[in-house]
């Protein structure tokens, strides 16, 4: 157990060393890693900031129904004991007079509504349904689109079943953009312990016929590996985190011109010990094809 | 200790190294392999070790056939022996203390102790005040003897050496042959591949195995 424990802490340590030992190549290879590990980790953080912005948008399911402008106060009772009757949910009627008055009160639209000759805005409901499974409101929808006299259906959500299916999409070529850096982690991985292997070849030699296990020089590649993606991977967070910082300021004014708040939210700190996990796991899978390869003439 | 029973060892292209060869080497005895250069000693040497395997026949050492090893229990077995390799295959990037350390570090000891004991081993060898040296910057002798340092580090029952006086001058040749007498007399059991006849008259081995060509005389 304390010869296990002796051997981890040695072969750690050993890892630390090489890659203190040569400077310029490990700045280079965390450079390749971390800018490989930037862009999926780049694209998460949007992701996750457009989902957010999505949440708080949405709100409350609702489908705005429109009576024809000809309809009468008897044709509009009708549809209120329809609705009545559906059980469909709360729903609030919006007379045509009420609607005017709304729109007399909006910012430059009271000249407008003034020089109007009549009324031309119909009787509406406006309905928030129990059930806001998008199936059952698109169902709802067309059934009331059926009903006599009215003039158009319209569901709030539309938008929100538009926007995930974007974020989605998103996701899907997020998991590829990781897939494809993840594979160039892993050779680039494979590439530094190969050299590695290389430049120890005189030690490894020594240390197999005086009876060093696989696992003895095995151990230190696979923690260079590790210690290589797992620090990549940290310096990936902290791009990241720096474009967040960068673009913050920015991005909020923005959404202040178009009248919302938003502000851009960085990489947490379990954001970034995930993408140092990842780095690692791809580094020290990189280090086990290459060890097992590399080691091959050795036998 | 060491039974061979008609030992061979055939490499890629049907070249017999080792062929048919049988000995007994027991606990505590200095034996020596001689022979042309080109008889096998060196081989025969890596197959005691198991550094090669046999192709057929039998080689029993402590008990264990080594023709019949799994690949993963190996090194343990090789940890039984101190090797002098013929060209030391020492460490040059890094100390004297270091290149000694290795054995230790294989085994799993703790660091400290490790230290004690590769101290002790350089002060066996009579190189303790070079502890902090590279071997490059070491006579002939000097790194021979810190290549048995490292051999002996460990412990081990048996050292193993192939060549260890190949390209010495007479001085050095003879201070590396007291030290190898020197652990025989506390019960190491010594097993030397030479040319060199000296180490027959000086040591009067217990046993001397002559190769020729491969088999046994």
């Amino acid at each position: 157990m304390s010869a296990w424990f002796s051997h981890h802490r040695a072969a750690l340590a050993s890892a630390f060393r090489r890659l203190w030992a040569t400077p310029l190549n490990t700045v280079l290879s965390l450079l390749v890693i971390g800018i490989a590990l930037t862009l999926p980790g780049a694209g998460y953080v949007l992701l996750d900031n457009l989902r957010d912005l999505g949440r708080n948008a949405s709100g409350v399911q609702q489908i705005s129904l429109f009576m024809n402008v000809e309809a009468s106060k008897k044709e509009v009772g009708e549809i209120e004991s329809r609705l009545k009757a559906a059980s469909a949910g709360k729903w609030q009627f919006v007379p045509k007079e009420e609607a005017l008055k709304r729109m007399q009160k909006s910012e430059g639209m009271a000249e407008i509504v003034a020089s109007l000759p009549r009324n031309p805005l119909p009787d509406a409901f406006i309905i928030e349904p129990n059930n806001t499974e998008p199936e059952a409101l698109e169902i709802m929808r067309k059934e009331i689109s059926g009903w006599p006299k009215v003039a158009h259906v319209q569901l709030d959500s539309a938008w929100v079943k538009r926007f995930d299916a974007f974020l989605k999409l998103g996701k899907l070529a997020l998991w590829m953009l990781a897939g494809i850096f993840g594979a160039g982690l892993v050779a680039v991985t494979f590439n530094t312990i190969r050299l590695q292997v290389m430049a120890q070849a005189a030690e490894i030699e020594v240390a197999r016929m005086i009876g060093a296990t696989d696992g003895f020089i095995r151990r230190p590649f696979y923690y260079y590996g590790a210690l290589q993606g797992g620090l990549g991977g940290l310096l990936a967070a902290g791009l990241v985190a720096g474009a967040v910082r960068l673009l913050g300021g920015p991005v909020s004014e923005l959404a202040s011109l178009y009248g919302g708040q938003f502000v851009l939210t960085g990489p947490r700190p379990f954001d970034a010990l995930v993408l140092a996990a990842v780095g690692a796991a791809l580094g020290w899978l990189g280090a086990q094809l290459s060890v097992s390869l590399s080691l091959r003439k050795f036998d | 200790m060491i039974v061979a029973s008609n030992l061979t060892k055939r490499y890629p292209g049907g070249y017999e190294a080792v062929r048919d060869v049988s000995f007994e080497i027991s606990a505590g005895q200095m034996a020596l392999i001689t022979g042309h250069s080109g008889a096998g000693k060196t081989t025969l040497v890596k197959l005691i070790a198991s550094i090669e395997r046999p192709t057929s026949g039998s080689l029993v050492v402590n008990g264990q056939n080594l023709a019949a090893l799994r690949r993963s229990a190996i090194p343990y077995v090789r940890r039984h022996f101190g090797m002098v390799f013929q060209d030391q295959k020492l460490l040059f990037d890094r100390s004297a203390l270091d290149n000694v350390m290795l054995p230790l570090e294989i085994a799993g000891l703790p660091r400290r102790e490790a230290v004690r004991r590769a101290q002790a081993a350089l002060d066996k060898v009579g190189l303790l005040a070079r502890e902090k040296a590279q071997p490059i910057a070491l006579s002939g002798g000097e790194q021979q003897r810190l290549a048995i340092a490292r051999a002996v580090v460990n412990r081990p029952t048996v050292l193993l050496a192939d060549e260890p006086t190949g390209n010495l001058d007479a001085e050095s040749a003879g201070e590396i042959l007291a030290i190898f007498s020197a652990f025989h007399q506390v019960g190491v059991t010594v097993v030397v591949a030479t040319h060199d006849q000296s180490w027959i008259e000086r040591h009067q081995p217990n046993n001397v195995l002559r190769l020729d060509h491969g088999s046994l005389r």
